[in-house]
């Protein structure tokens, strides 16, 4: 398939593929750092993680829409107060759930898949309901569009050097927030061991609240972020419902780290094969070799234990 | 083992069975027009996933979000038959290839597919509703349960498993007819099955099996394998240190509900003509899951009537409120899940139950029996004991 | 099966009737009183025991208003239910009221073939307007065909169907394909053809037709690529696009991957605006830019039939009643106005048969002109597609487009194009 083509050509091709690789890489990550929290480290199955990312997307288009009406001239930055206004809102809905249902449901693992299952549903139609059936196109600033031009084959998306910097932005938030403060080791206390945890003075039901709301906060942010390279609409999100738990899993589900690592082996091995062959066969593929690897290494590749 | 308390169950399931079998038998053919009760077949063939559900998730603890697949499966193998008898030279004798189904025609296959060639008979086909789906679920089950994948790791597999079946079957849509599915399906060896009187036949072909279906569930949860589920669903590391081998009765427990489901789907193709890829994927596999829950995890009737009812509830409310069903089914799921996690079977067994020894004894003011729990499942919430 | 029925259909022409000239909304006070004089008695207008009293005649509406589809299905029922509303207040169809009874398909198929059944042997209605995706379209034809009933299909699709019972209102592939190549290739000099599509059966036969013209007309097509439907990761594509430098990128992707491919493919610096990159889609309406945002699709050129910027009387009127109906911020699609055909062809092919009798409609129908199309004139086929003009459009920033072109002959419907398949 390179017939014809200089060195040079090839190289910036695959310079270009491989920077395409990142930023599914990032866009994994940011799916699936939520959901690790909530069903790596507390076991429970959300399946209404991706409603939850389309209430941040949600969110931003509400806020762009109140900036460009009431304060055109810092439009410009309204990208930011909509990431942190979809945190706190995804986060919001996600305590009051695990208030309502989720705390419920701790010690049954499948029920809660049920349940959010249930919520998912819930969620779609006051989507529906609210913001209409259709999709709703999300404005983006014009320093987010388009690219910078290193060559003339080389061309950076500047919206994909956004959600890989948001990335390893959260990622590492997370990281300080779980293992470097006092709160993520009364988190990861709670997950290890519930009664030991209660018995050393720690609010167990608080924790888990706040943790769930972190997860489903960060789904917000996703979500937000991804108003600049996909859709959004009612249904949007169980399009990444799949591939989110897969990334999960296949990392090993306890662990953040193999969470990231995984999404880094999916998204590249995708990406690759989405050149070489066509695009459903590399998806096919992906997903199937996935599948296979679990099917014969079910902890995961990269399982860290974590607990002991 | 004859224990008062298993012939109360076994009598009570028997009781159940017929009552059962009584209300889709005769009472809901003799209520309902053809145009319903054909909607009520549609609802039965569900009946079957369910029905299977019960016994690999609510006795063997596996939930699989794949059924969708099996059903699949089974649907497609007869679809298959079907379509190539409709499909003769003359039927097709514009396409520039006669005699191959004509969504092949369409995508420039000038001949049938290898696979394609054993489903020119019946008796293949037949076979291959039951034998595919659980072969299929036979590799899927050797691969998970031999390396003790379970629970949560099963289900998210098994739904990744339906999302590739479905981009599969989409994509290769010379073969399997793509997002269309295999449509227009007419006859069966010559009897037109789009009538009237044929669907009215159908409806009972079906009523039948399912019943069949109920039988044989029965039979293997009140064998010596159900107990060992019922065991393993308890404490898996003790059935295993006695000696069982949990993977093979896992295995072959997720075969058993995978052939159900297979012929399910057939009788689906059967009774609407035609199978699309959209029985195949995540959403009908998940809604599948849910109808066993309605009806009971626990009780194969339940998984019947939960079937029933969440799609006759489906159908109310699209018709009623179309904005609305959405919320009324996500309200639906949740509070099955939270209120009554035995489903109805469970809500009979605590409300229901333990008033008909009353009613028996002043019915018959001689006999009273004790008023335990007829259905022998569920004496108080969220406390279960196998029958 | 289909091809079967082509023999079947009537041959004859038919003369326009001259009430269907009467423009949407025009007459509102004195129709009734022309339409009164030639009512035929119930029993004349339906022998066959369909839903139509002395002073009214159900219809059945039925498209997924829940569900993944209801995003695309939104705007047909509202065009057709703005239609029916113009119709009764011009007087109805043979001096009687259209009643509807709406279903929701619920973006299930099986659930499709359940309410047209139900709309057929339970309301006994006269038509019914409805169905979307192909797949909707395949599993209620044969309900249509086996309890005679008529179907208005809006969407534009692949063609290679053809049934007694369904009327399309929508181009079939070629029209849309052909004219559309020919014109990129006349006016921006291309000679090179990059296609991609979602991986179903629309946009990979319209591909297959695609490519046989451009392999005629002796240009190349230097790739083919297809993704799952619903895939958002469009960057690997886009960098196989730049590899292979085609004059036009040919693009069918539907639904919310259309989305994630245009802002994908603004983000890496291919910029349909600036002259340098041409793409051409025939997937793209008006509802799908407000998915999309206009500025990430400015410049892209569509080819299809209708675009709600088409300057015509019957279409100002028509965006206008419509935007009364249901909205000042309600945009208009090629499928949207097809939709709205179906009412009036109906009405024309009841009117010019004289009774409700679907077989009597059926041989009625081919020949059928409206004057009063927004899309300007359109007449129906023997093979029951319509034949209508292709037009292209640009995209521009506000989400509309500019129409640029358009053919100067109807194009032909022709399900079954010999030597595209």
């Amino acid at each position: 398939m390179f017939e014809g083509y200089t060195l040079g050509e090839i190289g910036s091709i695959f310079a270009m593929q491989g920077f395409a690789g990142l930023i599914l890489f990032s866009v994994f990550v940011l799916m699936a750092l939520g959901l690790a929290i909530i069903f790596g480290q507390m076991g429970v199955i959300n399946m209404a993680h991706g409603e939850f990312m389309i209430l941040g997307a949600y969110v931003t288009f509400v806020t762009s829409n109140v900036f460009a009406d009431s304060m055109p001239a810092l439009f410009g930055g309204y990208f930011f107060v909509a990431m942190v206004l979809a945190f706190f809102i995804a986060a919001g809905v996600g305590a009051f759930v695990e208030w309502a249902m989720i705390r419920h449901l701790y010690h049954r693992p499948l029920d809660t898949l049920l349940a959010t299952w249930g919520l998912s549903l819930i969620l779609q139609q006051i989507f529906r309901s609210v913001f209409g059936a259709r999709e709703v196109g999300v404005t983006l600033p014009d320093w987010l569009m388009g690219s910078f031009g290193l060559t003339d084959l080389i061309e950076v998306p500047i919206n994909g050097l956004f959600v890989m910097a948001l990335t390893l932005l959260i990622s590492f938030v997370v990281y300080l927030i779980l293992f470097r403060s006092r709160w993520g080791s009364q988190s990861r206390a709670v997950v290890q061991n519930r009664a030991m945890a209660g018995a050393v003075g720690i609010d167990t039901g608080r924790m888990d609240r706040l943790t769930f709301a972190l997860g489903c906060g960060i789904a917000g942010v996703a979500g937000s972020a991804f108003t600049m390279i996909g859709s959004t609409g009612p249904t949007a999100g169980q399009l990444y419902i799949v591939d989110t738990f897969l990334v999960v899993v296949f990392g090993g589900a306890q662990s953040l780290l193999g969470t990231i690592a995984s999404a880094f082996v999916i998204s590249q091995s995708q990406s690759t094969m989405e050149f070489f062959l066509s695009g459903s066969m590399a998806k096919v593929l992906t997903l199937l070799t996935v599948v296979v690897i679990l099917m014969l290494r079910p902890q995961g590749l990269f399982s860290l234990k974590l607990r002991r | 083992m004859t224990t008062p308390q298993t012939a109360t169950a076994e009598r009570s399931f028997w009781i159940g069975f017929t009552i059962l079998a009584a209300l889709i038998l005769l009472v809901l053919p003799l209520m309902l027009d053809v145009f319903r009760l054909n909607l009520v077949g549609r609802y039965l063939t569900y009946a079957f996933v369910a029905v299977g559900l019960v016994l690999c998730w609510g006795y063997g603890g596996i939930l699989s979000l794949g059924q969708g697949v099996f059903f699949g499966l089974g649907g497609y193998c007869l679809a298959m038959f079907l379509k190539l008898e409709s499909s003769t030279p003359e039927a097709t004798a514009i396409q520039s290839t006669p005699g191959i189904p004509d969504f092949m025609d369409w995508n420039q296959i000038t001949a049938l597919p290898w696979f394609w060639e054993p489903f020119k008979s019946l008796p293949v086909a037949l076979i291959a509703i039951v034998v595919v789906p659980a072969v299929f679920a036979y590799v899927i089950g050797v691969a998970m349960f031999k390396r003790r994948v379970g629970g949560v790791y099963f289900a998210i597999i098994t739904q990744a498993i339906a999302a590739i079946m479905t981009i599969l079957i989409i994509g290769q849509q010379g073969y399997t007819g793509g997002i269309n599915g295999i449509t227009d399906l007419r006859t069966l060896l010559g009897w037109d099955i789009r009538t009237d009187s044929a669907k009215t036949i159908l409806y009972f072909v079906n009523a039948l099996l399912l019943l069949a279906t109920l039988v044989l569930a029965r039979w293997i949860l009140t064998s010596r394998l159900g107990r060992i589920l019922v065991a393993m669903r308890g404490k898996e590391d003790r059935v295993r240190f006695s000696g069982y081998s949990v993977a093979n009765f896992k295995i072959f427990v997720f075969c058993v509900a995978a052939a159900m489901s297979g012929i399910g789907g057939a009788m689906f193709t059967l009774q609407f003509g035609f199978m699309s890829p959209s029985f195949v994927g995540i959403v009908p596999s998940i809604e599948m899951v849910i109808f066993a829950a309605v009806g009971g995890r626990l009780s194969i009737l339940g998984a019947v009537y939960g079937a029933l009812i969440v799609n006759w509830a489906k159908s109310i409310f699209s018709e009623a409120f179309p904005e609305l069903w959405l919320l009324a089914m996500g309200g639906l799921f949740i509070a099955v899940v939270m209120a009554f996690p035995n489903g109805l079977a469970g809500l009979y067994s605590v409300y229901v139950a333990p008033m008909l020894p009353r009613i028996r004894a002043w019915a018959m003011s001689t006999r009273g029996l004790p008023a335990r729990d007829t259905d022998g499942q569920i004496s108080k919430p969220g406390v279960t004991h196998a029958r | 099966m289909t091809a079967r029925f082509r023999s079947h259909l009537p041959r004859r022409q038919r003369r326009p009737h001259a009430s269907i000239a009467l423009l949407a909304g025009a007459i509102f006070s004195i129709a009734p009183l022309l339409t009164l004089a030639d009512t035929p008695s119930t029993a004349e207008a339906n022998t066959t025991g369909l839903a139509v009293t002395d002073d009214t005649v159900t219809v059945g509406i039925l498209h997924s208003t829940t569900g993944t589809m209801a995003i695309s299905e939104t705007g047909s029922v509202q065009a057709e239910k703005l239609a029916i509303e113009q119709i009764n207040a011009s007087g109805g169809v043979l001096g009687r009221q259209i009643k509807v009874i709406q279903e929701d398909g619920a973006s299930d198929w099986p659930t499709f073939a359940e309410k047209a059944k139900k709309l057929l042997v339970e309301d006994k209605v006269a038509a019914v307007f409805g169905c979307w995706t192909s797949a909707s379209r395949k599993a209620v034809l044969p309900v249509f065909e086996q309890y005679n009933g008529m179907l208005y299909y809006p969407t534009f699709y692949e063609g290679l169907e053809q049934s007694p019972n369904v009327i399309y209102t929508g181009q079939e592939a070629t029209q849309q394909i052909l004219a559309g190549i020919d014109w990129v290739v006349d006016e921006k000099d291309a000679k090179t053809f990059f296609l991609l599509g979602s991986d179903y059966i629309w946009p990979r036969t319209s591909n297959k037709i695609a490519r046989k013209h451009i392999e005629k007309l002796g240009l190349k097509v230097v790739g083919e690529e297809y993704y799952p439907l619903g895939h958002t990761q469009f960057n690997s594509v886009i960098n196989k696009i730049r590899l292979r430098k085609p004059d036009v990128i040919y693009a069918i992707v539907v639904g919310g991957s259309n989305v994630a491919f245009y802002k994908q493919l603004k983000a890496a610096g291919l910029d349909l605006d600036d002259g340098k990159t041409t793409l051409l889609t025939i997937s793209v309406t008006e509802d799908e830019i407000l998915g999309i945002g206009g500025e990430n699709i400015e410049g892209a050129y569509a080819a299809m039939k209708y675009f709600q910027s088409l300057d015509n009387e019957n279409n100002k009127a028509f965006v206008a009643a419509f935007k009364e109906m249901w909205g000042e911020d309600s945009v208009i699609g090629d499928v949207t106005q097809a939709a709205y055909l179906g009412p009036w062809l109906w009405k024309a092919a009841v009117e010019e048969a004289g009774s409700f009798d679907i077989d009597k409609v059926r041989e009625a129908s081919p020949g059928i002109e409206l004057n009063t199309a927004p899309e300007g004139y359109v007449r129906i086929h023997e093979n029951h597609h319509l034949w209508s003009k292709t037009r292209v459009g640009r995209a521009r920033a506000d989400g509309q487009y500019d129409v640029i072109y358009e053919t100067e002959e109807l194009m032909e419907p022709d399900p079954f194009p010999e030597g595209y398949q």
